[in-house]
């Protein structure tokens, strides 16, 4: 910072504070929930990977892992822009429920001809969850009902027409394999794999599955291309700052956190890679919350949600359509339960009654895990993903260490008041 | 004890000596003395922000003993209030200008709440409203003890209060502005009430700036001027013309920079702008009012507390206020759309709101986010914001209003007043307006602040935009401003220019309006 904007020293005024240094401390304090919270989700990972002696980081619990938490992610990312609007929605379980046993009716009960084609399915169906989140967002923008009481009636209305279509208590199914590949497929390996060391062959003449390392390349091209990539964008934004003559964070800490992120993310690439490759719902995944950090830090809507669940009042009165606004929080919502309800029912096979049942409560928590406040205006779309990461972690972990479900609960309760009482006790103390 | 009360009438019930009360920064108040007969009506006068609510709250325990020096002596007996229940308790009741009644409660509810007959915590709902009824009848207000406070009128709310102070066993009756908010019938009901109490031995203090109440009821008045106690006067001197000089009989010095005005054609007019409450929809705040602003001139608009002038201004900006809104508004000549706030942020109209905390400001987010929020499209391009534009936006504003934080990343909520409201004014200069309305724009800001934020002023008038503002301080406007309107209850009742304006004259602009309003309703 150059120093002629020292201000003029004046009468009265108490808040002047010294420049320098300074703004390269705010710069780690800011941060530091963000990193606190990736260094949370390591310390868990790796404590579950001792306790389970070693399964948790297995390539094929990796894939397990994120092909059964991926939907409670790409619900999150949508809840979090809903909670930083100032908003709840406790309807994302029940919607995704129905979401899925419209899919199931249309793909296999339903002769709908073409209309039964698992794309064309996806497409009506993430068409249909706009609509919810529309018919929702309606009520709470235009007609200034409370979210808490619309999406309450959402969430049962929802549920029972899940129950309603799939008649009672049956499922349905099974869907296309064409379909369930959303959940449970990998990428196909365009470049071919490449072995490193052979599978052993046992006396029989076949080959011991696991043994041998055998990598998918393409998902080993994809990840470094990506780690590149991440690499590049932050050096190229660091030199547009310090040419525009801003100071950045400082570069060691820059080139400490690009190399253990790069680390990390090679690491489990290389883990998906020895497996069967990149799980597809990784990738839908990926793409989505690159996008919604785009729209949150960059875009102008993404700046007027912050602003609406800051002060709803102030940003009306900055010409911000607050109503319209809320509108497309809950559409997106809307839609991003679809997506939701299409990964679960895909990686059941079948639609059931109670899928969803109860998610909605880990989309929440993973967001206020991840830091935003219950009062709106306050929250990152990473701190969400990483939220539900480490819920995600935690149910898996002690799956396997095999926890009763019961006592997995109790946990993960303590472990959402232990973020927020931590949230809430360093913003007192800064 | 008793006896010997009646037999003294002229004896001092209230006395309070060499009050100071400062807050961080202000001295609210030094050295007041006032000093009240039994059985009287003692008015309290003097401008907005003088000191007389600080005064009350010092009387009623609300700021308790220690926080303020001199010593109050109630009835013979110093008093060291640690809260408004110490007060209450020897018989002083405080009715604030705010009703502080519980909407969705009933009468009988209301005022016994916390105060109930019961036993064991189960309410006699029986002795509640045989005790209401009487209260009611003492007051003058027929209405069922069971209705809901929400279903009868402010002036029936007001006579509620007083009923509750009744309950109480009232000694001493304070009543901040207790008309502030009614309308001429029950106000005039409400000056009967007190003169009728007073015939019954109750002593009240009655604090408000409607003079001609004051001249009605009144058998003492004290005038309050900037923390001070300037007089007291008995019955016999008390005149309008002798309280308004009192009031504001305070020099001007050069507390505002010096400007050359260089005026041009009339560019924003309002015509017969009307505007209804938002939610008593038959109660019209604003009364067709037509004013005109010409390029470089700052217009004040002039007026004590409740005068619509920030209604007035946010129906303007965007019909954020009321609601049957009529009334054309011209910019350089031309009729323009102003039923929404992004179509009038886009028309060249701006308004700095009076209250930043709530209207103003994100106070959770920083200071670059806030400058840039009324004008994202000037530091994006299709969407997505160009985050160094931004940059360099939010320290040049930073640089041109001299906000003093330690970057532009700090929480606004962290800033001092003064600091906050150059942070409103930076957003709103962003969005580069024609028109400008700031509505007490110095309102709860120091000194040296204040300067800061007339200098913005008189440059900006200087770039040739058409400024309005709003502001309860006289010697505000008559120091910033080239042409002053004067409101009093929805309307513009008198218009001067700064030259020849003065604090009588505006004064008296207010209170021939309400006169003429008195007389009208004859």
């Amino acid at each position: 910072m150059s120093t002629d904007s020292a201000p003029a020293p004046q009468s009265g005024i108490a808040e002047d504070v010294k420049q320098g240094p300074r703004v390269a401390v705010s710069a780690l304090t800011t941060n530091l929930r963000e990193y606190g919270l990736i260094i949370a989700l390591i310390v868990i990972m790796l404590f579950f990977q001792y306790t389970t002696s070693g399964t948790l980081f297995k390539p094929v619990n990796l894939s397990n892992l994120v092909q059964q938490n991926s939907f409670i992610i790409v619900m999150a990312l949508g809840m979090l822009l809903v909670i930083v609007a100032g908003y709840i929605d406790l309807s994302v379980g029940s919607v995704a429920g129905f979401i899925g046993a419209l899919a199931a009716m249309m793909m296999v009960i339903w002769p709908l001809g073409i209309f039964s084609n698992p794309l064309v399915v996806s497409i009506v169906c993430l068409i249909v969850g706009a609509l919810i989140g529309a018919a929702q967002g309606y009520w709470i923008a235009y007609h200034r009902i409370p979210s808490f009481i619309v999406t309450l009636a959402g969430m049962l209305i929802f549920r029972g027409i899940c129950q309603a279509l799939l008649g009672g208590g049956s499922s349905v199914g099974p869907l296309p394999d064409s379909f369930k590949a959303l959940s449970s497929g990998f990428i196909p390996d365009v470049i071919g794999p490449l072995t490193l060391i052979p599978p052993t062959v046992n006396a029989a003449g076949k080959t011991i599955v696991g043994s041998g390392l055998t990598l998918h390349m393409t998902t080993v091209v994809l990840g470094v291309v990506a780690v590149l990539a991440y690499a590049y964008f932050g050096l190229r934004a660091r030199r547009k700052r310090e040419r525009h003559g801003y100071e950045a964070e400082p570069f060691p800490l820059f080139v400490i956190k690009t190399l253990v992120g790069s680390a990390l993310a090679l690491f489990l690439v290389f883990q998906f890679a020895s497996y069967r490759g990149l799980p597809v719902v990784l990738l839908v995944m990926g793409v989505l919350i690159s996008l919604f950090v785009f729209v949150t830090k960059r875009m102008t809507i993404g700046r007027r949600i912050y602003a609406m669940g800051g002060n709803a009042k102030a940003a009306q009165l900055s010409g911000i359509n607050t109503e319209r606004l809320t509108l497309l929080v809950f559409i997106n919502m809307g839609v991003l339960s679809a997506l939701g309800g299409l990964i679960i029912a895909a990686r059941l096979g079948q639609a059931v009654p109670a899928a969803g049942l109860g998610s909605e409560l880990d989309v929440i928590a993973a967001v206020f895990i991840g830091g935003a406040s219950a009062m709106g205006g306050v929250g990152q779309v990473i701190g969400a993903v990483v939220g539900g990461f480490i819920m995600g972690v935690m149910n898996n972990g002690m799956s396997i260490m095999g926890v009763n479900v019961d006592w997995q609960q109790v946990v993960k309760g303590l472990v959402l008041l232990g973020a927020v009482i931590f949230d809430v006790y360093n913003k007192n103390k800064a | 004890m008793r006896q010997g009360a009646e037999f003294l009438m002229t004896s001092t019930i209230l006395e309070m000596r060499d009050i100071t009360k400062t807050f961080p920064g202000v001295k609210a108040l030094s050295n007041v003395n006032l000093s009240v007969e039994e059985g009287e009506i003692h008015a309290v006068v003097g401008e907005n922000g003088a000191g007389k609510s600080t005064l009350m709250k010092v009387l009623s325990g609300v700021y308790p003993s220690g926080t303020y020096e001199g010593e109050i002596v109630f009835r013979g007996q110093e008093c060291h209030f640690k809260g408004i229940h110490d007060s209450e308790h020897i018989g002083i009741v405080i009715i604030h200008q705010e009703l502080a009644l519980v909407p969705m409660l009933s009468i009988a509810e209301n005022i016994f709440l916390g105060n109930e007959h019961a036993a064991y915590g189960v309410i006699d709902w029986n002795a509640n409203e045989k005790r209401t009824k009487a209260l009611l009848d003492k007051v003058g207000l027929k209405e069922d003890p069971k209705t809901l406070i929400t279903n009868i009128g402010v002036g029936k709310q007001q006579l509620v209060e007083i009923a509750k102070a009744l309950s109480k066993e009232v000694k001493l009756l304070i009543l901040d502005e207790p008309t502030a908010s009614l309308s001429e019938k029950d106000s005039q009901a409400l000056l009967d009430l007190l003169l009728e109490f007073k015939r019954q031995g109750m002593t009240s203090i009655l604090i408000s700036h409607k003079l001609n109440e004051v001249n009605r009821v009144a058998d003492k008045v004290t005038v309050i001027r900037d923390g001070r106690t300037i007089e007291t006067l008995p019955r016999k001197d008390i005149s309008e013309d002798r309280i308004i000089t009192s009031m504001v009989g305070r020099s001007l010095d050069d507390r505002y920079p010096p400007r050359e005005p260089r005026i041009g054609d009339v560019i924003f007019e309002v015509k017969d702008w009307s505007v209804y409450h938002p939610i008593h929809a038959e109660r019209q705040v604003i009364k067709n009012i037509s004013l005109n602003v010409r390029k470089g001139e700052v217009v004040g608009i002039a007026g004590l507390m409740g005068a619509g002038r920030t209604e007035f201004a946010m129906s303007l900006f965007g019909r954020s206020y009321g609601r049957h809104i009529t009334g054309e508004v011209l910019l350089r000549g031309k009729p323009i759309d102003l039923s929404s706030v992004s179509k009038a942020v886009a028309s060249g109209i701006a308004y700095v709101t009076e209250d930043r905390k709530t209207y103003g400001l994100n106070l959770i987010d920083h200071i670059k986010h806030n400058v840039t929020l009324a004008n994202l499209g000037g530091v994006s391009s299709r969407g997505v914001i160009d985050d160094m534009r931004e940059m360099s936006v939010a320290n040049d504003y930073r640089k041109k209003t001299n906000i003093r934080a330690s970057s532009v990343y700090q929480l606004t909520g962290n800033l001092s007043g003064g600091n906050q409201q150059k942070v409103v004014l930076s957003k709103w200069l962003f969005a580069d307006p024609e028109v400008l309305i700031l509505d007490e724009p110095t309102r709860g800001i120091d000194v040296g602040a204040k300067y800061e934020i007339y200098t913005i002023i008189a440059r900006l008038a200087a770039e040739g935009k058409a400024i309005i503002v709003i502001s309860s301080e006289m010697p505000e406007l008559l120091g910033i401003t080239d042409r002053i309107y004067v409101m009093n209850e929805g309307r513009i009742v008198g218009e001067m220019a700064a030259s020849d304006a003065s604090q009588e004259k505006i004064m008296r602009a207010i209170v021939r309006g309400e006169g003429k309003k008195h007389h009208e309703h004859r």
